[in-house]
């Protein structure tokens, strides 16, 4: 079973800061890392491989650095790793995003599974995976939370949607998108990693892709940013402090007053 | 034909129709009154109670577009999108609004693609520019640090989805009138490929916290599975469901679907309780555009204070058992 993975450098959001002034986040010393949620992909590409055979191919559309996403995930298990750059790229939107990756992926070919995150935690769109789907006219399978059987030409997924589970029958080659609750992603090995700094990563450039120039980077993108605000996130509500038995007391009652007032007793 | 008037798709589930569809209409009202253009709503699925879609007249529909077959009884998108694109390429609107849920989620983006247009992904505001008449489509990113607004200047339908529990429907108008339209189901566009086989929806609709009005959330101050106890004593007698932050799942307290953050869901509710949860920039992301905000944390240093309306600095197991007693006796 070959398997591609589309994975997104994203920064490490825990830290992020945001410039007060321009309402922009500051990057600079901000760790770019995978995309937390791309992680459950590549752990559950990595154990398909491992049962089924074939190899997991990690691919990435972003700047040259995004290249130790790629080594962090043949680390992990990865057979190999394409690096998508172009300053053609830049400024793509989902669309745009997605006719390069969909492109690239016929470029790789012979395919049985591509296997996305539900979404990256930067952008938090979650659409360039349904989004390759459709360019390819690959079935598609979101939010799938387990793998219950596969054969050579099928594969049945459970998809987690908000009243519950449905279990998809779905053909080969497909493309599935997956929640965390698919698998525990692995630490990379030292021999994963021994093996990722000798893996030469091939790179993909526009010309090397059957690209239509008017369809990539800003230009090609149908959405465009009209302005970025940080909103206010402090509320600055009654905060009581519960510290004796009266203020026990006396801070539950407030909170039912409260719950008063908001109408909602 | 030029683009004109504002779809919004209702989204079905077992022959009922979901609350958001009304909370969709009304969006697309005000944005269809901006523009003065027909507000559409287009139902897709099988034998959908009737009474419903005359309902979405009633909150704010000029028109019903009804799509029903057997074949479009269980959501395969590809189906869907075959359809919606389909019924785009005929009827051209100019707007298309669909609920950010895990089935709007997954055909805007199909039908975007294939139609090369423009989708913003969970929407928390629309408007219409003044000069320009595009859609104006705001959005939290980057965990909800930053609010972004996106139009889609030069490709048509503009398609958004919105995030469910951001708008409240408008009131049933009883004089209130429009037409409903039965269209036919062509069955040539049923792709086939995919199959469900099964479902396992809960009866309960307590794991669907996103359709909640009011979610009761316990984080790793709960110490153990066994103490969500007073917790969903207190969802229960408030009438909301429980969720739980990423410590909570982890340690196998609750279940993903559960889980409220970054790797979980984007809630709105009403009201959002969090109980023992420090409010770590992940979980605030799930959570911070809910309506009101409660906390309750041992921790007065803690994070998820300083985007409460109303805190108690105590231990939780102190405080909720003791709110629990009272709320009952608010109930006598």
């Amino acid at each position: 079973m070959n398997i591609i993975i589309p994975i997104k450098q994203v920064p490490e959001t825990s830290n992020v800061k945001m410039d007060p002034e321009t309402g922009t986040m500051i990057r600079e010393g901000v760790e770019s890392i995978i995309n937390p949620l791309d992680l459950y992909a590549i752990e559950i590409g990595i154990q398909l491989k491992e049962e089924h055979g074939g190899k997991v191919t990690v691919i990435t559309m972003g700047p040259p650095k995004a290249e130790k996403a790629l080594k962090e995930a043949i680390a992990m298990g990865c057979d190999d790793g394409i690096l998508i750059s172009d300053r053609k790229f830049a400024g793509s939107d989902t669309w745009s995003t997605a006719y390069v990756l969909g492109e690239a992926i016929k470029k790789i070919g012979n395919y049985d599974l591509i296997l996305a995150g539900e979404r990256a935690t930067d952008g938090d769109t979650g659409q360039v995976g349904p989004n390759i789907a459709a360019y390819l006219n690959l079935t598609l399978g979101t939010y799938i939370s387990r793998i219950d059987e596969v054969t050579s030409d099928s594969i049945v997924v459970e998809r987690l949607l908000e009243e519950g589970y449905e279990k998809l029958q779905m053909p080969l080659p497909s493309l599935i998108t997956v929640v965390k609750e698919i698998s525990y992603p692995r630490l990379p090995t030292l021999r994963g990693k021994q093996k990722a700094r000798m893996t030469d990563l091939p790179l993909l450039t526009a010309s090397d892709m059957e690209l239509e120039e008017e369809l990539l980077g800003l230009n090609g993108s149908p959405t465009r940013v009209v302005k970025i605000e940080s909103p206010k996130v402090t509320r600055g509500g009654t905060i009581i402090t519960a510290k004796d038995e009266d203020m026990l007391e006396e801070s539950v009652d407030k909170l039912i007053e409260f719950l008063k007032s908001k109408e909602i007793i | 034909m030029e683009y004109r008037n504002i779809w919004t798709m209702a989204e079905t589930h077992e022959g009922r129709l979901k609350d958001v569809s009304y909370e969709l209409l009304s969006r697309g009202r005000a944005l269809a009154d901006k523009l003065e253009e027909h507000l559409v709503s287009v139902v897709i699925g099988n034998d959908v109670d009737k009474e419903q879609i005359n309902e979405l007249i009633l909150r704010g529909a000029d028109k019903v577009l009804v799509v029903e077959s057997e074949n479009l009884n269980d959501f395969i998108v590809e189906n869907y999108s075959n359809l919606v694109v389909d019924l785009i390429q005929k009827r051209k609107p100019n707007i298309i609004l669909a609920a950010a849920t895990a089935n709007g989620r997954t055909f805007m983006p199909h039908v975007a693609m294939r139609l090369h247009t423009g989708l913003t992904a969970d929407c928390t505001e629309l408007d219409i520019e003044k000069e320009t008449k595009n859609l104006l489509q705001t959005r939290p990113a980057i965990g909800g640090n930053i609010l972004a607004t996106i139009k889609t200047p030069n490709h048509r339908p503009q398609m958004a989805t919105v995030r469910p529990k951001s708008s409240k429907p408008l009131e049933t108008d009883e004089s209130r009138t429009g037409e409903v339209e039965i269209i036919e189901f062509d069955e040539s566009l049923v792709d086939g490929r995919v199959k469900k086989l099964a479902s396992e929806y809960s009866k309960d609709s307590g794991l669907n916290i996103h359709g909640a009005d009011i979610v009761v959330a316990g984080g790793k101050g709960m110490k153990k599975g066994e103490n969500f106890a007073i917790l969903k004593e207190l969802a229960d007698k408030l009438g909301g469901v429980i969720g739980a932050s990423r410590d909570a799942v982890d340690r196998g307290w609750a279940v993903y679907p559960q889980q409220v953050g970054l790797s979980g869901k984007t809630v709105t509710p009403k009201l959002y309780i969090a109980v023992g949860i420090s409010g770590a920039i992940q979980h605030l992301a799930g959570m911070k555009t809910s309506e009101i905000i409660i906390s309750i944390n041992i921790d007065p240093e803690a994070e998820i204070f300083k985007v409460s309306d109303f805190g108690i600095v105590g231990d939780l197991f102190e405080v909720v058992p003791l709110l629990n007693k009272k709320l009952q006796e608010e109930v006598k």
